[in-house]
């Protein structure tokens, strides 16, 4: 069974992310660029799946430009077997991914495809819905437990109401929430195999996808700093100040 | 814990801008390795840190291993966290492909190792130990030595001490008494009594390779009769499986300041009929052997040195940041806001003399280091040579430089926090007690200035010393043409003067017959010679921001760099004058040590 595994290049989420001086964008000069944490988590519950005997090929795929190379070594050396650049300069909508992606599947012909369920940076929280409508495939996301037994995968959803377990045929698309696993770290042997393992660039052009912008970013500004605190002197005051200033209760 | 464990951004600023890692990319032995390796393998010992040690970093010190009598016990959280580092080839980063090693250049596996260090490594002491002991033993030991104990050490299987100090004899080894004897199989037979060896027993590993120095019959008195033996805890059977017990007995445990994840041991060799030993290399050459590890292990306590000083700037800068107390002077209002303690001047010369002790030293640990490794792998005979000549003479300076200021500095963390550095809610009084050892393990501070003044600097025709001075000279030299540089640069050439004038009186006084007077005051030497080296490494840091910001880099950066450009500035007026007294003092062989007697104590 292979698994396809769709990783995102983020700003790193120890980083404390600056706006540019024009609000044209955040800043990515110089900044820490890590593989999305959900990413990671996906890429982890695919080596699992190796490693159990269920899974015979992990394939990463990335779309950016040559950056986005770092992050499929990152994925090879936690214990992907090959990986795959779509290479762009553009940057992309959810949807325009989605569409290459969808090209891979019926490339590659994955049994599952495992993605994040949303990326640090512009958290939309779109791409595998859209990859599964796409498809045609049955999804299950913000997955806290993946089990496949025979031709189904029985996935455990959290979901408001508590936990949700959907059984879905396979091929299957699920994307991955915070509590599916946690990651391993590349041992040194793994990183320096991570470099031997294929990585093979295919240009985005060459799809025949319309990668024309869907969206418009019009600008970026940071969040209003919070303001200072004040003391009350009593709760009559407080009483007054939510019911007056903050008009949080009547 | 709220702040770093080690500032990224300064070792990115270390490894590419200061020292130009990448271009070691160039050398045949590193040619598979890239930039982007670097840095994951630097992630994965920060991972291992966070997720193995730092979670038991106060349990490790609060919980010191016992003895029963019987065996060592320690916490059980400890082997997880050396078997995460071993499973995860850390601890063999440097070693050759060959022995299952990574071939990664020093200084990346050095900033590997410090991320353990400062999250609770000193457990690591184990781990670093038995490098050093395989390392000495690939480098003497015969064949037959290296594939029956180097390869099990480098496997993760066996761990391995060094066993030199007795109970009569610690700094002056040349009065050890440990005696070997010839067997008639060829092997030796060892009896005698060691203390203070770290990792001495323990049941982390399955058998503990001992390097032990001892005296054969009827060898010479002094250093010259000392040879060196593989003793292990269990002998190995032909097939290499573990075999009989070799005498080996544990008779007590120290109890330490700091370090106490790692045993200090009290270790007693063949009673009864003798400790099976194996020689390492040629009889009476041991003390040669152990130097040899000696110089790489002086650089590793260097290096702790300097990042237990970084951890404890950190994490009292964090704290300094962000806890409100008091007001300014100039405030009047008790009723206004109080100020986070950062706000205050002295905090500020506090953070500021930590960063510019752990700073420094860090960077000079990284450079001999770094020289390390060009002596090793450099494109020519001649860098190689240069490397190692820079090395063997600045070696008792990295050691001892960054030892005492790295604890001056921890020292300066524990009062940021006030009360609260002296409790153990906090770490700085841990990282202090951790870090106190580094002046005195691996040569003290006294012994480290007699080596710098009696064989580092005349040996050679002075080459070692012509060669460091030259050094200085080509950063004076690039630091005149940046105006923000100009009064650094000339208070280093004053420096340097003012070292060679003190080096020339005291070698000259070296010359007449009071020996020991000229000596009386060595220690003031190396730590004037060690800060004319650290105000060289500003400078030279100071340089690499200069450039940098003329380029108008984003804010962050920008703060960063007049944050290396005041640090400099702080250092060459706060620290280098102090040289003038101690040079005076050198110069005219001040008496007031050398004559006080113990009687007017």
């Amino acid at each position: 069974m292979k698994v396809l595994v769709p990783i995102k290049r983020v700003i790193d989420y120890n980083v404390k992310v600056r706006v540019k001086a024009d609000n044209s964008n955040v800043d990515l000069a110089n900044v820490k660029m890590a593989i999305n944490p959900f990413c990671e988590i996906a890429v982890e519950e695919a080596v699992r799946l190796k490693e159990a005997g269920i899974a015979t090929e992990v394939i990463a795929v990335s779309i950016g430009d040559k950056s986005c190379q770092e992050q499929l070594r990152t994925a090879l050396a936690l214990g992907a077997d090959r990986a795959i650049q779509i290479e762009t300069d553009e940057k992309l909508d959810a949807l325009n991914i989605a569409k290459l992606l969808q090209k891979i599947v019926e490339e590659e012909q994955p049994q599952l495809v495992i993605l994040g369920k949303q990326s640090i940076d512009s958290d939309n929280n779109q791409t595998g819905q859209m990859l599964a409508a796409l498809t045609g495939m049955p999804q299950g996301t913000f997955a806290s437990v993946v089990k496949v037994e025979g031709d189904k995968v029985n996935v455990t959803r959290e979901v408001d109401s508590g936990l949700q377990t959907v059984s879905l045929n396979l091929p299957a698309i699920v994307t991955t929430d915070l509590r599916l696993n946690e990651p391993r770290y590349a041992s040194l042997p793994n990183i320096m195999k991570a470099k031997r393992k294929p990585l093979v660039v295919k240009p985005a052009a060459d799809f025949g996808v319309d990668l024309s912008p869907r969206s418009k970013l019009i600008k970026v500004v940071p969040p209003a700093t919070r303001k200072a605190g004040i003391i009350v002197d009593g709760v009559d005051t407080l009483i007054e100040k939510l019911r007056n200033e903050a008009k949080v209760i009547s | 814990m709220a702040s770093e464990l080690m500032n990224e951004r300064d070792i990115e600023f270390m490894l590419y801008e200061f020292f130009d890692s990448e271009s070691l990319l160039k050398r045949e032995r590193y040619q598979d390795h890239d930039r982007q390796t670097f840095n994951e393998v630097i992630a994965t010992a920060k991972t291992i840190a966070e997720k193995y040690f730092l979670p038991i970093r106060q349990k490790l010190d609060t919980h010191q291993p016992t003895f029963d009598g019987k065996k060592v016990h320690l916490i059980p959280e400890l082997k997880p966290a050396i078997d995460a580092v071993i499973a995860s080839g850390l601890s063999s980063a440097t070693a050759d492909y060959e022995t299952s090693g990574m071939q990664l250049p020093p200084i990346i596996a050095s900033i590997a190792t410090s991320y353990l260090t400062v999250a609770g490594g000193v457990g690591l002491g184990y781990n670093m130990l038995t490098t050093a002991n395989a390392n000495l033993l690939s480098a003497h030991g015969s064949k037959d030595l290296i594939e029956k104990w180097v390869k099990p050490m480098r496997a993760g299987r066996f761990m391995g001490t060094m066993a030199m100090t007795e109970p009569g004899s610690g700094s002056g080894l040349g009065d050890l008494i440990t005696k070997a004897t010839k067997a008639e199989d060829g092997s030796y037979r060892i009896s005698g009594n060691k203390i203070y060896i770290s990792g001495g027993d323990h049941d982390l590993s399955e058998n503990i390779v001992h390097l032990v120095l001892a005296r054969l019959t009827g060898a010479p008195k002094g250093i010259r009769g000392i040879s060196l033996f593989v003793v292990p805890k269990f002998l190995l059977n032909d097939d290499g499986s573990i075999g009989d017990d070799n005498e080996v007995a544990l008779s007590g445990l120290f109890h330490k300041m700091g370090g106490r994840a790692q045993t200090s041991t009290a270790l007693s060799f063949g009673e009864k009929n003798g400790s099976v030993g194996y020689l390492v290399g040629e009889e009476n050459q041991g003390l040669k052997y152990m130097f040899h590890m000696m110089n790489e292990a002086r650089i590793m306590v260097g290096t702790s040195a300097a990042v237990i000083g970084i951890a404890g700037y950190l994490y009292s800068l964090d704290y300094a940041k962000n806890r409100p107390q008091g007001r300014l002077p100039s405030s009047k209002d008790p009723l206004s806001p109080m100020v986070n303690i950062i706000e205050h001047a002295d905090v500020r010369r506090m953070l500021l003399a930590q960063k510019a002790y752990a700073e420094g030293a860090f960077s000079l640990v990284l450079y001999g280091t770094q020289l390390s490794d060009d002596e090793k792998t450099a494109a020519s005979a001649k860098e190689k040579e240069h490397a190692h000549l820079l090395l063997d003479f600045l070696t008792p300076i990295i050691k001892t430089w960054p030892a005492e200021y790295g604890t001056k500095a921890n020292d300066l963390a524990i009062q940021v926090l006030g009360g609260h550095g002296y409790i153990n809610e906090h770490p700085v009084e841990l990282f202090y007690r951790d870090n106190r050892l580094n002046a005195i393990h691996e040569g003290t501070t006294g012994i480290q200035s007699l080596d710098l003044l009696t064989r580092k600097v005349p040996m050679n025709k002075m080459a070692g010393y012509l060669a460091t001075l030259a050094e200085i000279n080509i950063t004076i030299e690039q630091a005149k043409h940046y105006q923000r540089l100009t009064e650094f640069s000339q208070q280093l050439t004053a420096a340097v003067t003012c070292l060679k004038l003190t080096t020339e009186a005291l070698l000259s006084a070296m010359t007449s017959n009071n020996i020991d007077l000229a000596l009386a005051n060595s220690v003031k030497y190396l730590e004037l010679f060690g800060h004319v080296i650290v105000a060289w490494l500003w400078l030279k840091q100071g340089l690499v921001a200069t450039k940098a910001l003329e380029n108008k880099p984003h804010q962050a950066d920008e703060n960063f760099y007049q944050g290396k450009l005041q640090t400099l500035q702080y250092f060459y007026r706060f620290e280098l004058p102090q040289i003038a007294l101690w040079s005076a003092l050198l110069i005219q062989s001040d008496d007031s040590t050398y004559q006080m007697k113990a009687e007017w104590f």
